[in-house]
């Protein structure tokens, strides 16, 4: 089977083993640019490592993964990091913003990462917290901002780089419902405004809801349902 | 719901006579609301003209008469196509989709496959809602919520059940 | 607050501790382990008095040396001893020939019975030394068969290298202490007691004080491991309603629990140390694990006051901690560290030595408490200040790289943890740099120059009286990597036969033997020459003129009857000036070449046998040391050197070294500790990182960086505060102050490496932490 046509990321057989624990048995997905794919499923059945794999966090212990025409499992890990710097952008729960560092300097800091000036980092890293209405913390530090904040300061640093594909693991899960959706409100808006492809691993169905299709993950194998009817 | 795509199903695992699929629809579905023994003539009457069913047998002798039917290959196929189309997301639409899962699960078909349609039906509407409210003003708003809020309970019922589906199993097989 | 309320929450913290679940057990391991090295270095220093006196007890006890004491008459209770120390690659090996004369005669401290002629006892490492490969030259040297090894009682370490060989031919002589007759070994006058130098004294109580601060200092900051976890579970305690002096009670009683653990561990590692350090030599030092047994009283205080020492910590630092039960909050905006309390400390340390100043050695003792005082206080001062420095140097730093910025707003944000890290370092390197210059400056006191220059000559045998030196001098000359040997031979000649009023010395040698003392226009067998001594009276000088009467070896009053041989200075005699390189110092008197001397004279002197090496021969050195014992059992054979350091300042150097290794190990392991915990604590955070692409160079950088800029800082603060230590107890000492560069780069660099190693040791951590695993939330 070959990745369907016009996709920006697809895998196909995943396979993905945590010693004795199988977390992915052959899953499958793919995602349009500009798309945004909901991936949902019951805890422990292997949604958030479909995302790792998909991220070139994880290499999965057999299957492919292509995005943009190049196969994603066998490149070394240094390639796939730069490749998480450049091309991707990453939104998680909790526990991903360097407590040390001011909210500007956060959100710069995959500019720097790539090697832009501090200057121009944090200049760029400013137009987006405007757009995520974050713009007035720019000084605090992640410990002094309120969750929804930190969230959207995250959402603001993943964007930074421009991604053509935004990672989100339960980017809400640690939010009230109406601050949960702000934050997708303007996720999806800005990764709609820059057409990236966004992979939000959610299982919160009013979360889905921001998606334009959903995959199911059970027991390591990906449903998906557009397809499927 | 659909009565008549209940007993065809009930009828899937053998020809039975009509009191008996009373008997057996009360059993699995009927809880506080029995079937009359006239639904069940009339809703057989309308199956055996559209061919769904057959008669498969009668036996004469005291009370009324007593037939016995059994399901035909379009029968099988109209439950199938039944099973298989999501019910549209509406308040209260549990049962309907109840009897699905235990029909799926009596007839050995894939019950987790309605749930997972069943779930992108819902969040099908849920994305139109989730659209409108966000064009929309803050009456949309609240009452996209409150509709958003219905079909995400609908949502976790079928998330439980099929977290379930395996004890469901035993307790059907019973 | 009761003593009950104080023991039930003391009590539930220790009980908390033990029930933390594994990360409960990693941080009491690790508190444990802390604690206990700590523990272990101060009982070891607590039982270096000890280990002191039992080697000089084992020392004084197989004493055999007389210092001129008339020697007792030969009887049944009496035995010879001969000396016949040796070297072997710098190692002093202890040698003695014993022939008993009776059947009552007195052996030796740890031997069982006499060797007869051709056998020997010797010690255990000795013994080990001659059968392995190595040793096969010293075993030419002592061929004797092995009987029997010295028990411990006869030894003062466990790698001394010592023997005892049986002999027949010894004859006691009072003109020689090669050969002394005893009636019992031991310290014949055991109760001198040499007066203390009071400069050495300075230096034991600071290199004491040097040692234990950074220990201090290190229990500190061990007790306070997992300081985050154990926040989290004490607002958990609140939330159930303990009040806040109870949770500070509570989190002492867990910081005991770690203490108490750490005594225990501490006692366990001081007795395996105890055993190691048997088996161990460094510097040519060794002892018995027997003798390294802390005294009771110095115990029982390390075993109060480290529990004590961790409650009070806990106590003082949870004083700025607020435990609220949602949380715990450092008190939020810390005031600005303030400078002028912190610069009090060293201040009023100076100030405590500033008074002995100048007093160096002539002016009595120094007052202990002040000296302990002020070192301790400016050391004390390096841990007040570093917070202050750190904090104000690292708040100025402008970020750069994207590794230097995530370690700068890291150590700003805590900056006072990252002090609180080097503390131990920076102590430990401020002590050992000041104790250095001490040692540097003072050395040229305790160091006396021998006037020996190793170029003319590399080695020196003192030949014992009997010897043939003509034969001996031929067998050196024959010796393997000897380049040349002279032989020179010392007598007296004196005016009168008997109890001479004026005497001068004779020196007799061939022509080529005599130039390496004078200048000798012209030489042959038969010339006697002059050399004029600086301080010669008359009569000195009468007895030195051409056909002058006297007599060589005359018999003086008390000792033994001299062969009294008589001689008339000769007619042509020539007067010479010393060489001032003179292979011997003070060259002055008669110069002889050897048919000047009458035959009957010749037994009467002392013989010396100068040897220069071939350099490129190895073992040249042991060569020679052979032949010495192969003509001359009794023959001292030693390597020149241009200086000669006093023993007892060399074994307190060591002392230092040994400590400052330990001290340096010890909180290089407490640095790693801390790193790794706070890795662990970051795991996600890590993980997230490396999620969006963080290269694992960045992180290992920015590791490096948090540790090096603290050190940077914390060993620039201790070159300073040590130095000006240094430059103090230099003057205390009354000793120019002089800088020794190469040990303050040195002592720095060793630093250096520590942060090094650590940085390397929690990098495979670091990067096993950053695997993506981490962003697993189950």
């Amino acid at each position: 089977m070959t990745p369907p046509p016009g996709s920006l990321l697809a895998a196909e057989n995943l396979r993905k083993a945590y010693g004795p624990t199988v977390a992915l048995d052959g899953a499958e997905f793919s995602i349009h640019p500009g798309e945004v794919v909901a991936v949902m499923g019951p805890s422990g059945s292997g949604k958030s490592t479909l995302l790792h794999c998909l991220a070139g966090i994880v290499p999965p212990d057999s299957g492919s993964i292509t995005y943009d025409g190049r196969e994603l499992a066998g490149m070394s890990d240094a390639r796939r990091s730069a490749l998480r710097r450049s091309e991707f952008g990453f939104v998680f729960q909790f526990g991903q913003l360097v407590p040390e560092l001011t909210c500007v300097e956060n959100v710069a800091l995959p500019l720097r990462l790539n090697g832009a000036s501090r200057k121009e980092a944090e200049r760029a890293a400013l137009t987006w917290m405007e757009r995520l209405e974050v713009d007035g913390l720019k000084g605090k530090r992640p410990g002094e901002v309120s969750g929804g904040q930190g969230q959207r300061v995250a959402v603001a640093r993943a964007l930074v780089t421009g991604p053509r594909v935004l990672f989100a693991d339960e980017p809400t899960g640690a939010l009230d419902s109406l601050n949960g959706e702000r934050v997708m409100e303007l996720l999806t808006d800005a990764a709609r405004s820059t057409n990236a492809a966004v992979v939000l691993v959610t299982h919160e169905a009013r979360v889905a809801a921001y998606s334009d299709r959903e995959i199911v993950v059970r027991d390591g194998r990906s449903r998906d349902m557009e397809r499927a009817i | 719901m659909s009565i008549g795509h209940t007993l065809l199903g009930l009828l899937e695992s053998g020809p039975r006579h009509g009191y008996d699929l009373k008997r057996a629809f009360d059993e699995k579905f009927g809880h506080d609301r029995p079937l009359h023994y006239g639904q069940v003539y009339s809703t057989m009457s309308r199956l055996l003209k559209h061919g769904l069913v057959e008669v498969d047998g009668i036996e004469a002798g005291g009370g009324p008469e007593r037939k016995r039917y059994a399901i035909t290959d379009a029968g099988v196929t109209d439950v199938e196509r039944w099973l298989a189309t999501p019910e549209k997301p509406e308040e209260y639409l549990q049962s309907t989709l109840y009897t699905k899962v235990v029909l799926a699960l009596l007839t050995h078909r894939n019950a987790a496959d309605i749930l997972d349609t069943q779930r992108s039906e819902h969040l099908r509407s849920m994305r139109i809602l989730t659209d409108r409210k966000r064009k929309g003003d803050l009456a949309d708003q609240l009452i996209c919520d409150h509709a958003l809020f219905h079909l995400e309970a609908d949502l976790r019922w079928l998330e439980l059940t099929a977290a379930r589906l395996d004890k469901l199993r035993e307790a059907v097989a019973r | 607050m009761n003593v009950r309320q104080w023991s039930r929450d003391l009590g539930l913290g220790i009980r908390f501790a033990f029930s933390g679940g594994r990360e409960g057990w990693v941080r009491m391991v690790l508190t444990a382990v802390g604690v206990g090295l700590g523990v272990t270095l101060l009982l070891l220093t607590t039982a270096l008095p000890n280990v002191l006196a039992a080697r000089d007890q084992r020392g004084s006890a197989r004493q055999d040396l007389t210092y001129g004491a008339a020697v007792p008459p030969k009887g049944d209770n009496t035995v010879l001893v001969g000396m016949s120390a040796t070297e072997w690659h710098d190692k002093d090996v202890r040698g003695r020939l014993l022939q008993p004369e009776g059947p009552r005669a007195p052996l030796p401290p740890g031997v069982d019975r006499f060797p007869a002629k051709g056998e020997m006892v010797v010690s255990p490492a000795l013994k080990e030394l001659l059968a392995s490969d190595g040793g096969k030259l010293l075993r030419e040297r002592l061929p004797d068969r092995i009987v029997d090894t010295i028990d411990e009682p006869g030894l003062v370490g466990s790698q001394e290298l010592a023997y005892y060989a049986g002999a027949d031919d010894l004859v006691a002589s009072e003109n020689s202490s090669r050969v002394v007759r005893l009636t019992a070994f031991g310290e014949p006058h055991p109760t001198t007691t040499e007066q203390p130098d009071p400069v050495l004294i300075l230096l034991t109580l600071v290199v004491f004080v040097v040692l234990l601060t950074p220990v201090a200092v290190f229990i500190a900051a061990a007790v306070r491991f997992g300081g985050e976890r154990r926040d989290r579970r004490l607002a958990a305690l609140r939330l159930v309603g303990s009040d806040s002096r109870m949770t500070r009670r509570i989190a002492a009683g867990e910081a005991l629990a770690g203490a108490l653990l750490g005594l225990a561990v501490g006692t366990v590692f001081f007795l395996i140390g105890r055993q190691v350090a048997g088996s161990v030599e460094v510097m040519g030092e060794s002892f018995f694990p027997s003798y390294v047994d802390p005294s009771p009283a110095l115990a029982l205080l390390v075993a109060v006051a480290v529990p004590a020492a961790a409650v009070l910590v806990t106590l003082l630092a949870m004083r700025g901690v607020v435990v609220e039960p949602l949380g715990v909050v450092r008190t939020a905006k810390q005031a600005r560290r303030r400078l002028w309390w912190r610069l009090l400390l060293p201040l009023a340390g100076l100030g405590m030595l500033y008074p002995m100043i100048g007093n160096g050695r002539g002016h009595g003792d120094f007052n202990q408490y002040l000296v302990i005082g002020g070192v301790l206080l400016l050391l004390v001062g390096v841990t007040a200040l570093l917070p202050w420095l750190v904090e104000a140097v690292v708040a100025r730093l402008g970020s750069g790289a994207v590794s230097w910025q995530l370690a700068v707003r890291r150590l700003q944000l805590s900056s006072g943890t990252a002090a609180r890290m080097v503390n131990g370092i920076a102590v430990a390197v401020a002590g050992a740099i000041a104790l250095q210059m001490l040692f540097a400056g003072v050395e040229s006191q305790y160091t006396r120059s021998t006037g020996r220059d190793p170029q003319r000559a590399s080695m020196e045998i003192d030949l014992s009286d009997r010897s043939q030196v003509a034969v001996a001098a031929r067998e050196f000359a024959r010796t393997e990597g000897v380049k040349a040997s002279v032989a020179i031979s010392s007598g007296g000649f004196g005016d009168r036969r008997r109890d001479p009023a004026t005497s001068a010395g004779i020196t007799v040698g061939d022509c080529t033997a005599l130039r390496e003392l004078a200048h000798l226009p012209s030489c042959r067998d038969g010339d006697v020459f002059l050399v004029p001594g600086t301080d010669d009276d008359a009569a000195q000088q009468a007895l030195q003129r051409p056909g002058r009467h006297g007599f060589i070896d005359p018999t003086y009053e008390g000792g033994e009857r001299g062969r009294e041989v008589a001689w008339t200075v000769p007619a042509g005699l020539r007067k010479v000036t010393a060489r001032r390189d003179a292979l011997q110092s003070s060259v002055s008197g008669l110069l002889l070449t050897p048919s000047a001397l009458p035959a009957r004279a010749a037994p009467t002197l002392y013989h010396q046998v100068y040897v220069r090496l071939d350099p490129s021969v190895p073992d040249a050195n042991e060569h020679v040391r052979n032949t010495a014992a192969h003509v001359d059992r009794l023959a001292n054979a030693w390597s020149l050197s241009p200086t000669l350091t006093s023993v007892k300042f060399t074994s307190l150097r060591t002392g230092l070294f040994i400590g400052a290794v330990c001290v340096l190990a010890l909180i290089g392991a407490s640095l790693l500790v801390s790193q790794l915990e706070q890795l662990r604590e970051r795991r996600k955070l890590l993980s997230s990182l490396v999620a969006f692409g963080t290269r694992r160079r960045t992180l290992g950088l920015s590791v490096l960086w948090q540790t090096a800029l603290p050190i940077a800082l914390g060993l620039l603060l201790a070159s300073t505060v040590g130095l000006a230590l240094g430059a103090v107890l230099l003057k205390m000492a009354a000793t120019p102050v002089t800088v020794d560069w190469a040990s303050v780069l040195s002592l720095a660099g060793a630093g250096a490496a520590v942060v090094l190693a650590v940085t390397l040791l929690s990098l495979p951590p670091l990067i096993r932490l950053m695997r993506p695993e981490g962003l697993r939330t189950e």
